[in-house]
């Protein structure tokens, strides 16, 4: 094969994206997400007529229950791959990870295979939190009395 | 005004995750521990509640409120129960995140195959 014509053929399956490009893509969505979380929230705390604390545990809900819909009807996996950090930094990361390997492990039964496997991705964020909380938390009660 | 603060937070968070993502071997399940922990961080001195004042939902969205909600539930708790507080009251207000991401993964899987 001719030089030239294996320098082409390289340059055509090379990807594209750039590290600028994704960035800007996890800004745009990322962004998105957050605007999309203060239109329900705004829209709960009018609708029902709630706090608006109780409104956003509704919005996360809310965003929890699309993101593990879509990701089970299959094609928030493409999101996620386009969008990158724009869909995993937010909560919908958190129960796209959980629902995918849900779905993922199911077929090895219900105890070791869902049961054992749900929280495969996700329990990392579980567990760091809840130490880290803790850690923190006794940091605080220790030094500052609460 | 507060929409353009969710976006710009909501954003910044994703740029810096992805910026991580891009120029080190850190992989995804690496950031978010990472930021659940900076979250948890930022609300021992209180500053993630002023953030959530000034920016809105767009600072609740990011995985970093997760661990603020952690610590918030558990020292709230505390102040009143002392150091047991902090076990008592550590879920109070992720518990509802937890549960519905618990029960419809559960839902779903039982109804829905892998696509590929």
């Amino acid at each position: 094969m001719e030089k030239t014509r294996y320098k082409e053929l390289v340059k055509k399956h090379q990807p594209t994206e750039t590290r600028s490009q994704n960035a800007f893509i996890a800004f745009v969505t990322g962004g998105i997400v957050g605007v999309i979380g203060q239109l329900l929230t705004e829209f709960y705390s009018g609708f029902f007529e709630i706090s608006t604390k109780d409104a956003s545990t509704f919005m996360l809900v809310t965003l929890i229950f699309l993101a593990s819909l879509f990701t089970a009807l299959g094609f928030f996996d493409k999101w996620v791959n386009f969008c990158k950090c724009g869909l995993i930094i937010p909560i919908t990361g958190f129960a796209h990870s959980m629902t995918s390997a849900g779905i993922e492990y199911r077929k090895e039964g219900p105890i070791f295979g869902l049961g054992s496997n749900i929280f495969k991705l996700a329990g990392s964020v579980i567990l760091y939190g809840v130490v880290s909380a803790w850690f923190f938390g006794m940091l605080r009660l220790l030094i500052m009395g609460g | 005004m507060i929409y353009l603060t969710s976006f710009l937070f909501c954003g910044f968070i994703c740029l810096l995750g992805q910026v991580i993502l891009d120029n080190t071997k850190l992989t995804a399940g690496h950031i978010t521990s990472i930021f659940v922990v900076t979250g948890a961080f930022l609300d021992t001195f209180s500053i993630y509640d002023q953030i959530i004042n000034r920016v809105g939902a767009g600072a609740l969205v990011p995985i970093t409120s997760f661990g603020h909600s952690l610590i918030h539930g558990a020292l709230y708790k505390a102040s009143d129960m002392g150091i047991m507080g902090l076990l008592m009251g550590m879920f109070d207000l992720t518990a509802s995140g937890i549960t519905a991401a618990i029960v419809f993964t559960f839902i779903f899987s039982l109804f829905f195959r892998p696509q590929n």
